[in-house]
């Protein structure tokens, strides 16, 4: 089993996002994705940044791929992501139809983000032919699906492409044009003032009587828990699992890598680090009791 | 520009026919469609009834079939676009792209609109739908402002629909899972966001209320309070110490004032949101911009959006309230 280091969701200074990719290119991962995921504003790497930052950690011997924007709406920001189908070194993460396009045109190998909403077989098939060579499922999809899946592809004689399901860290839940974080400090979207930098993790969202529910990250919603899938290792090796995604917070990190490579190379599966990801068992994402 | 009414029932499809929509949008009563809601929807004969009734006056009707089927329940969204197609609909609303293929594959005649729900936003994404599927037309989600979509206008390969009134999604449709991350029940695979299900109201002995989804708390109001339908993202919320609506308010999209920008802009087609609304809804809204959209027709130059048309929208509003949501570049 292969480990990935996911796309960093969050923004953060240029000399700590570019410290912590360095400590990671030390980091016992196969994979690692690299650029903005959320908001085009962000910019304290910029396009070429990335790209440079894509070559030095290529030397570290791991895959590295150039995870696209999940919500396009601009012209530049399509131009920024006809810059990364066309640097030409390596796979792309399409988070959107855009993104499919572009590489298929090109040729260009993608892997298929969790927001691209592929939930059956025969869409998984027609990606395959776009050039799709793995394919991380969205947030909702848990181990009987994927086992369905994987059947249904059998049945009809066409190969898996790679799995990779997301194991650790907070889900992505929702995107909008409006920029939550804007919203709560009451700046408007264009004056924002890049303030999401002072929230590394995102911005706590409670109910009112205060059980912490979402984090507000720019454009995108996530769950407020970590979710970790590391006890679950014995049924995602069973399914077939090819990749487990580690999400980057802003600490642990390392330290969840160090215990997901421990855990893929032991029989028995790790303690749990975070929350029980209730998608993956066919309940709610987030932990509800029973009734 | 072509104005398409929502239908959750018979009657309410008769009332927007009346009304003047020149197109209806219904679903069966399953989970084909992202309104799969309790005592909604359209049995087969009463599909037949509708597309008669419609077809007699020379309006159409297109079937939303724009949930994501997982692989086992694949063949059930196949099936229902043989039904569309034998029923005699004017085209499918299909998000998803093993429905969209089974639709272009078996039913070439059959019109292909990609839905809101498959989170369409760009040219290129457009492209991609049109030349793997052959979408006739491509309605947009309600996340971009007024100037985006008259330049995607230009650059699109087919005609775009946009919403022009109803009730606000502020999350890219298709993409939002915070109804699902709470009750396990989601808009993309069952066709309904916020499950009444999950609905729970409590009554306080100091006369407030309190609504959960699934235990969680969404809202809390005071006895003199509105209180809408509870969604995730209409809900107060704690934020860096203050309570406030984190997300949206309960409001309405109305684009009454941008008509003659949209019909400027080339597009196709007008949306109403609201197939979970009554017939008294949908006849009143449909009369409004029907009317809206007549006068512009008639008289471009001296159009604008009257008070009583304003009003009328109000009324149907969630809150009362309205707001041009997304193409206007304050919302965001």
């Amino acid at each position: 089993m292969k480990l990935s280091l996911g796309p960093l969701q969050y923004f953060w200074p240029r000399e700590r996002t570019l410290a912590f990719y360095r400590e990671a290119a030390q980091w016992p991962l196969d994979i690692v994705y690299l650029g903005e995921t959320v908001c085009s504003k962000r910019r304290e790497l910029g396009t070429q940044d990335w790209l440079a930052l894509a070559a030095e950690l290529a030397e570290s011997g791991k895959q590295i791929v150039l995870s696209s924007l999940a919500l396009i709406e601009a012209e530049s920001e399509l131009s920024t992501l006809q810059r990364l189908v066309d640097q030409g070194q390596g796979w792309i993460e399409a988070n959107d139809l855009s993104a499919v396009q572009l590489c298929r045109l090109r040729g260009v190998p993608f892997v298929a983000g969790p927001t691209l909403n592929v939930y059956n077989h025969r869409a998984l098939a027609m990606l395959v032919e776009d050039g799709l060579r793995r394919w991380v499922p969205g947030v909702e999809q848990g181990k009987v699906l994927l086992r369905e899946l994987r059947a249904a592809m059998q049945a009809e004689g066409r190969t898996m492409p790679e799995l990779e399901v997301i194991a650790f860290g907070r889900l992505p839940l929702a995107y909008s044009a409006r920029c939550f974080t804007a919203r709560a400090l009451d700046v408007a979207k264009d004056q924002c003032g890049f303030r999401c930098i002072a929230y590394p993790d995102g911005m706590p969202l409670a109910s009112r009587e205060g059980r912490p529910f979402l984090r507000i990250n720019g454009i995108q919603i996530q769950g407020e828990e970590i979710t970790d899938l590391g006890p679950e290792l014995p049924a995602l090796r069973e399914l077939g699992v090819d990749v487990l995604r580690l999400y980057p917070q802003a600490d642990g990190t390392a330290e969840a890598v160090a215990h997901f490579d421990l855990a893929r190379r032991s029989p028995t599966p790790p303690p749990r680090i975070g929350t029980r990801n209730g998608y993956w068992h066919g309940e709610p994402g987030m932990p509800v009791e029973a009734p | 520009m072509e104005l398409v009414c929502p239908a959750g029932n018979l009657p309410a499809l008769q009332a927007a026919v009346d009304a003047g929509a020149d197109a209806v949008y219904a679903g069966l009563r399953d989970q084909t469609n992202a309104r799969a809601f309790p005592g909604l929807n359209f049995s087969d004969d009463e599909l037949r009834q509708g597309i008669a009734y419609a077809h007699a006056r020379q309006r159409k009707v297109y079937l939303a079939l724009n949930t994501y089927p997982d692989s086992a329940r694949l063949t059930q969204w196949h099936a229902a676009v043989d039904k569309a197609a034998a029923l005699g609909c004017d085209a499918i609303i299909a998000a998803e792209m093993a429905v969209l293929d089974h639709a272009a594959r078996h039913h070439s005649q059959l019109a292909r609109h990609l839905s809101v729900q498959g989170s369409a936003t760009t040219a290129p994404a457009l492209r991609y739908m049109y030349e793997r599927f052959g979408i006739a037309r491509a309605v947009l989600p309600r996340v971009l402002s007024v100037q985006q979509v008259e330049r995607l206008c230009e650059n699109a390969p087919v005609p775009l629909e946009v919403f022009a009134f109803g009730s606000l999604c502020i999350m890219v449709e298709g993409r939002c899972q915070l109804s699902s991350y709470v009750t396990g029940v989601s808009p993309n695979r069952h066709g309904v966001c916020s499950p009444a299900s999950f609905v729970r109201w409590e009554e306080h002995p100091d006369g407030r209320r309190s609504v959960r989804l699934n235990q969680v708390l969404i809202d809390r109001f005071d006895p003199s309070e509105p209180a809408g339908y509870p969604t995730v993202c209409k809900g107060r919320y704690a934020v860096g110490g203050e309570v406030f609506h984190a997300l949206e308010e309960p409001t309405s999209l109305n684009t009454l004032e941008l008509l003659p920008r949209l019909a400027q802009a080339g597009v196709a087609a007008l949306k109403i949101e609201g197939r979970q609304r009554g017939t008294a809804y949908v006849a009143s809204v449909t009369r409004t911009w029907r009317d809206a959209i007549d006068r512009y027709r008639t008289d471009p130059a001296h159009w604008q959006a009257r008070p009583d048309w304003q009003r009328a929208l109000a009324r149907h509003a969630e809150g009362h309230q309205t707001t041009l949501g997304p193409y206007h570049r304050h919302w965001h």
